[in-house]
């Protein structure tokens, strides 16, 4: 190998592949980020309107809750909780695999195939293009959202809830990634399948920003069983607040999401490789 | 290059002309293709091959040109020898690798060049794109500041290395390409319409650089082309495809050979003068004084003939042009026994 600095075999070997992946996309994302820079008060004006549509959002979830007082059991702090941990979720999702919708178009430019030539992994590379600080905007304020709505919700803290909340998040970000991927993989075979995807995407956003309850058992059943949004916050919900499930649904199931998040991903990867070795190019 | 130092070569890579290793065996390779045609719910299957029981060996050193009209098969087969289709019958090896499964391995030891399209990031400096590349294909710094150099000298990159690569020229895109591709010292370079629409001082000077790079790093290099001027510059060896077959695969010589197309002399009369006839030749048209020729014969004998019973004003001889075999070829005007 040409110059290859090949890690050695062994543990190394796998500290490796694993890390790789996250170094290429650190990479590829920086010289985005500095591209974008050199217009900061453009970056900061995106970044602020996005900010301002999630406290729209905010504000409508605020003014249900306060006209309903509550919502399948659930106050407004708690409605604020469901809130912040979906658009927190979605939104550290869609700044890291959000670009992977924009396959399609990789596909017809023939851009895709310059990244199958590359020794970087086209997943990371697609994923990492156009990587923008402007999706911070929507993470910063639905953090802020999660952190008043835990300040507010009489919440008994134990060192075991306190652990497993990050946990929870970080399973329900995977979660997220994975339907992104999934549904991007969809374009490997439907020449524009975006918008299909963005119903599961930005469909299965709205859905999650409120606690799922109040949308009827078959809705709660294919999101728990089917595509698993559930555990993006409702079960993270109920596990925090340490609550019934008012659905009747097992309780073990709010501490399944760390398996989930691990099936979802690994589904997804398996999509993903499976569309790759489908994948036709294009002429020329 | 000129100022290469040995310990930058690879040193498992053999010397340019020593090794005769193979770095591309195809066995039987093909790529069909399934297209679903008509509206919803009537859609029938149709399965189309791209490219059928083509086989070949590429010896490392070697430029071989793949040659064929659009639709061939040409691009599909430069995608399985990179990894980015996989083939649907028979099998391909390059640099000992199975491309479609080692695909990223396999990509650090090829550079790869599409002449339609960039592998440059459209919105980053060129300078950038390459720093980029350099960390994508873990070049170490040192080497990397070398073979740039190297490349800016014989590319000339220098002029506009700080210019996004949107605003380049498409020859000085190209040439950023190139450079793009062979940062990490492939072993293979795989050329697809390396020259279209590019203008004739930008070709002669990929041309020459690609020669240069064969010569002095024996670096192998498969092109595709529609510039025959490509071909006879470049490639000792010229692969045709046709409608997913291969028509041909031999030296350039062989390849004329394969197709009778005589040598034509061009005659200038000093006046207009019915066609001459000669033996051993046929006037095929005659414009004014300008006559044109085709031998069947020795030249030498025609031309005395001519001048001894016209006056002649200007010869000129014309050897059969590539183009005229390749697309005598692609006609196939020639029997199929005579195709390898």
């Amino acid at each position: 190998m040409a110059d290859g600095n090949t890690p050695p075999g062994g543990p190394a070997r796998a500290a490796a592949a694993v890390l790789r992946p996250v170094r290429d996309y650190r990479r590829l994302a920086w010289i985005w980020v500095r591209a974008v820079a050199q217009y900061p008060v453009s970056l900061a004006l995106m970044s602020l309107a996005v900010a301002v549509s999630v406290l729209a959002q905010v504000g409508a979830v605020v003014i249900v809750f306060g006209h309903a007082g509550t919502l399948a059991g659930f106050t407004v702090y708690e409605g604020l909780m469901v809130f912040g941990l979906a658009a927190s979720a979605f939104g550290i999702a869609d700044m890291f695999m959000g670009a992977v919708e924009r396959l399609g178009r990789h596909i017809r430019s023939g851009s895709l195939d310059a990244m199958l030539v590359r020794p970087v992994s086209p997943l990371v590379q697609v994923a990492a293009d156009e990587f923008s600080p402007r999706r911070l905007g929507k993470v910063v304020p639905a953090l802020a959202v999660l952190g008043i709505a835990l300040a507010g919700t009489d919440v008994e803290w134990t060192l075991g809830r306190a652990l497993l909340l990050p946990l929870m998040m970080l399973s329900g970000v995977l979660i997220c990634c994975a339907i992104w991927v999934a549904t991007g993989c969809l374009q490997f075979f439907v020449a524009d399948a975006r918008e299909a995807a963005n119903s599961l995407t930005y469909g299965g956003q709205a859905l999650t920003e409120y606690p799922i309850a109040i949308y009827g058992r078959e809705i709660v059943r294919s999101v728990t069983y089917v595509v698993p949004l559930a555990f993006v916050s409702w079960q993270p919900a109920l596990l925090v607040l340490d609550r019934p499930d008012p659905l009747g649904m097992p309780e073990a199931l709010r501490f399944a999401g760390p398996v989930i998040a691990v099936l979802a991903c690994a589904g997804a990867a398996l999509l993903w490789r499976f569309g790759l070795r489908h994948y036709r190019s294009t002429g020329s | 290059m000129t100022t290469r130092e040995p310990a930058t070569e690879s040193p498992t890579e053999p010397a340019a002309g020593a090794a005769a290793a193979p770095i591309i065996e195809a066995v039987g390779l093909g790529r069909d293709f399934v297209l679903t045609e008509g509206p919803f719910l009537r859609r029938t299957r149709r399965t189309v091959s791209a490219v059928q029981d083509v086989s070949f060996t590429v010896r490392t050193g070697e430029i071989v040109g793949y040659l064929g009209p659009n639709g061939a098969g040409k691009s599909s087969t430069m995608k399985m020898l990179t990894g980015i289709l996989t083939p649907t019958a028979g099998s391909v090896r390059v640099a000992g690798m199975e491309p479609s499964r080692q695909r990223t391995r396999l990509a650090r030891e090829i550079g790869v060049v599409f002449g339609q399209r960039t592998t440059l990031w459209w919105d980053l400096p060129l300078r950038d794109s390459l720093t980029l590349t350099r960390h994508l294909y873990r070049v170490p710094a040192a080497a990397h500041a070398e073979r740039l150099a190297e490349l800016t000298e014989l590319l000339e990159l220098e002029p506009f290395l700080g210019t996004p690569v949107r605003q380049l020229s498409l020859g000085q895109r190209m040439r950023g390409d190139l450079t793009a591709a062979l940062l990490h010292a492939p072993r293979l370079l795989v050329l697809d319409e390396p020259t279209i629409g590019l203008d004739v001082v930008s070709k002669s000077t990929i041309r020459e650089f690609l020669l240069k790079i064969n010569r002095e790093r024996g670096t192998t290099i498969l092109i595709t082309t529609h510039d025959l001027g490509d071909v006879e510059r470049l490639c000792d060896r010229v692969m045709v495809i046709d409608k997913g077959r291969l028509a041909f695969d031999g030296g350039l010589p062989e390849l004329r050979a394969t197709v009778p197309t005589p040598r034509v002399l061009v005659v200038d009369l000093v006046a207009p003068a019915p066609a001459i006839e000669v033996e051993g030749a046929t006037t095929v048209r005659v414009d004014g004084p300008r006559q044109w020729l085709e031998l069947a014969d020795n030249p030498a004998r025609v031309i005395a003939e001519v001048a001894r019973e016209h006056e002649v004003a200007d010869l000129t001889l014309r050897e059969p042009d590539i183009e005229g075999v390749v697309s005598a070829l692609y006609r196939g005007t020639v029997p199929a026994g005579d195709r390898t």
